[in-house]
């Protein structure tokens, strides 16, 4: 069964084998470092802070956890603070760092746009509003003694459902006979993003100064309030997300032609679409909610990838996922070590790194007018 | 020769402005029609129709007796392939992944050696194995149809195990390419109807459309005016009506066939001009 008229001489295929295979070689290396570098962060990230510990200290309490050392160093002050306090903080931002990075991995291929990211259509903004709202008019509503715990029971439910919801609403306005255009609902993001900006500050604005304390901090973002709890609550929903990924890579391989051709390809685009949309309504919901306003981490990080290892999103799901994990983690280790004994709120060191990065990204593509 | 397609009093209306109007066509196994008309004249919309992006507004389109909506999209990637205009990517992938994005989807069961050798041989096809390590972006818009030719063969192929009557689509795939690459390409596709699938083209140059037609299929405001052999259907009084120029028409030496010289172009109709053409064909 030949194709058309000339039949491949074994050398070019040969080239291409070669060619092929050092794709593959470079991706396997591409994992492998991101995985060392995130394990480092990690075991870094453990140690440091106000209380600082040393890294070998901290892998001896690892092991001894993990019943490979001498169990008295579990009583220690020390292995209280790397187990129960920056553990769960560690594993936190390891999660929400996975799950904005894929988020915007995800919204870049369903755009075609290297420039998305759930900041940018309003999700983490509608994200925001709920849990401004939850911060604010809780007070007003419920009584005093139920509010007083109000912020830690109902705020991540508030803000993982304002996410579902503004995502909700711009599927559905982007939505006309089945086709979901994605020019329409970029537009329709940003305009949700500013209604859900100005509600927001409109709550600012009736809220006390303890309420806008609340809302400060939270919208610039925080590991602070970590904890087995919380974790156990954002788990389920970023790690299924995780799994779901692979399931999307080739279907956003094919759309980086064109819905059309995609549909051509033999692509369940509207599918694909759906399962997008609906990941990244999840992921960024669970995020925000435990851990408020993230910026920047969804953009920088998958372009980070593509330029080392190009846009196949079969390698650039998994990679973002870690390299987004290793971001977080990293900015977390800097926000604790910069103003000890206090910590910054993290949104503002990835946004400090982030916003640079953004500009830098759009002057080099101004020089390639193709893009 | 049975017909793989059949298309049925197609017609396409969008916000009142009737693209096409009461097409109906057969695409036959071993045949390559092509389809010739100027600018505006419903090719890429019928194209559209007979490949299942849009839905006719009536009219139907079967394949193999199965009318395409109620064909699975997967099953009608195994079936035909398409290469549309103007192909853009928004990320820096490579030719070599470009070319295998046409396994994307019917792909899926190949395995990895199968798909190497799938890919190795479209970029020998299109003539594009020495770019394969380069980025699409950076070439040049005949190389990258070229690329693009390719990927549609790698779906082809891959779509053969699982389909035997199989289609390929392309529009306008030579309108960047230089002359050696325009003849090379036709002949690609035309040797893929001599496999027995059936070729359609949306092509300018008539010469060429002349030289490698089995059938073609002359379209003019959204209706398709004539259609047959290229040698019986053309003639001055079509070309004036539709493509408003004057040429000398002639026929070469062996076989007789139809060469045409435009001399110089008649005032261009606008939208919606009468044409007295359907009598003439008819």
């Amino acid at each position: 069964m030949t194709l058309a008229v000339k039949q491949t001489p074994s050398a070019s295929a040969a080239a291409l084998a070669v060619l092929a295979e050092g794709r593959r070689r470079k991706g396997v290396l591409a994992v492998a470092a991101l995985v060392g570098l995130c394990l480092l962060l990690m075991l870094l990230s453990l140690g440091a802070g106000a209380f600082a510990i040393a890294p070998g200290r901290v892998a001896g309490i690892l092991m001894a956890k993990l019943g490979f050392g001498p169990a008295d160093l579990l009583d220690s002050r020390e292995a209280l603070v790397v187990l129960n306090i920056r553990m769960p903080r560690l594993l936190l931002g390891a999660l929400v760092g996975a799950g904005l990075a894929i988020s915007g991995a995800l919204m870049q291929g369903l755009f075609r746009n290297p420039l998305a990211d759930p900041g940018l259509v309003g999700v983490s903004a509608g994200a925001g509003l709920a849990a401004a709202a939850t911060i604010v008019l809780g007070d007003r509503f419920f009584l005093a003694s139920f509010a007083m715990k109000l912020p830690f029971a109902v705020l991540p439910f508030g803000a993982f459902f304002g996410g579902l919801v503004s995502t909700l609403a711009l599927y559905l306005i982007a939505t006309r006979q089945g086709r979901t255009s994605v020019a329409t609902m970029l537009l329709a993001g940003v305009a949700l993003g500013a209604l859900a900006g100005s509600l927001t500050g409109l709550l600012a604005f009736i809220s006390d100064d303890r309420q806008l304390r609340d809302l400060t901090f939270w919208a610039l973002g925080s590991l602070g309030g970590a904890s087995w709890t919380k974790l156990s609550a954002v788990a389920p929903i970023v790690l299924p997300l995780l799994f779901a990924v692979p399931l999307l890579a080739r279907g956003l391989n094919a759309l980086m032609l064109g819905e059309a051709e995609a549909y051509h390809l033999g692509i369940p685009v509207q599918r694909i679409k759906a399962l997008a949309i609906l990941l990244v309504a999840l992921a960024v919901g669970a995020s925000v909610a435990s851990a408020g306003v993230i910026g920047f981490v969804g953009i920088v990080v998958p372009h980070l990838i593509r330029l080392s290892i190009g846009p196949d999103h079969r390698l650039l799901l998994p990679l973002s996922a870690i390299g987004g994990a290793a971001l977080l983690v990293g900015a977390d280790i800097v926000a604790r070590l910069v103003v000890v004994p206090a910590e910054l709120p993290i949104g503002i060191v990835t946004a400090f790194i982030g916003a640079p990065f953004f500009l830098w990204l759009l002057l080099r593509r101004g020089r390639i007018a193709e893009l | 020769m049975a017909a793989i397609l059949e298309a049925t009093d197609l017609s396409f209306s969008v916000r009142g402005s009737t693209l096409v109007r009461g097409a109906s066509l057969a695409l036959e196994e071993g045949a390559t029609t092509i389809v010739v008309g100027p600018n505006g004249a419903g090719k890429s919309t019928l194209l559209k129709l007979l490949t299942g992006e849009l839905a006719p507004s009536q009219g139907a389109v079967r394949m193999d007796g199965a009318t395409l909506p109620q064909i699975p999209a997967w099953e009608l990637a195994c079936r035909r392939a398409v290469m549309v205009q103007n192909q853009r990517l928004a990320f820096p992938f490579s030719v070599y992944e470009v070319a295998r994005l046409g396994l994307e989807g019917v792909g899926r069961a190949q395995s990895r050696a199968r798909k190497g050798e799938i890919i190795a041989q479209a970029l020998e096809t299109a003539g594009v194995v020495g770019l394969a390590g380069r980025q699409y972006q950076t070439l040049s818009g005949g190389e990258q149809q070229r690329v693009q030719f390719a990927r549609a063969l790698c779906q082809l192929e891959a779509g053969r195990s699982v389909a035997q009557r199989q289609i390929l689509f392309l529009d306008e795939p030579i309108a960047s390419l230089d002359l050696c690459h325009q003849l090379s390409l036709l002949d690609a596709a035309r040797s893929i109807a001599a496999q027995g699938a059936a070729v359609l083209v949306v092509l300018h140059d008539l010469n060429l459309a002349v030289t490698y037609a089995d059938r073609l299929v002359v379209m003019h405001e959204g209706a398709i005016v004539a259609q047959g052999e290229p040698a019986t259907i053309l003639d001055d009084n079509l070309l004036r009506g539709v493509f408003r120029v004057s040429l000398s028409f002639s026929r070469l030496p062996p076989a007789g066939q139809p060469f045409l010289l435009p001399q110089q172009h008649l005032t261009p109709l606008q939208p919606g001009g009468v044409v007295p053409l359907r009598a003439a064909n008819a």
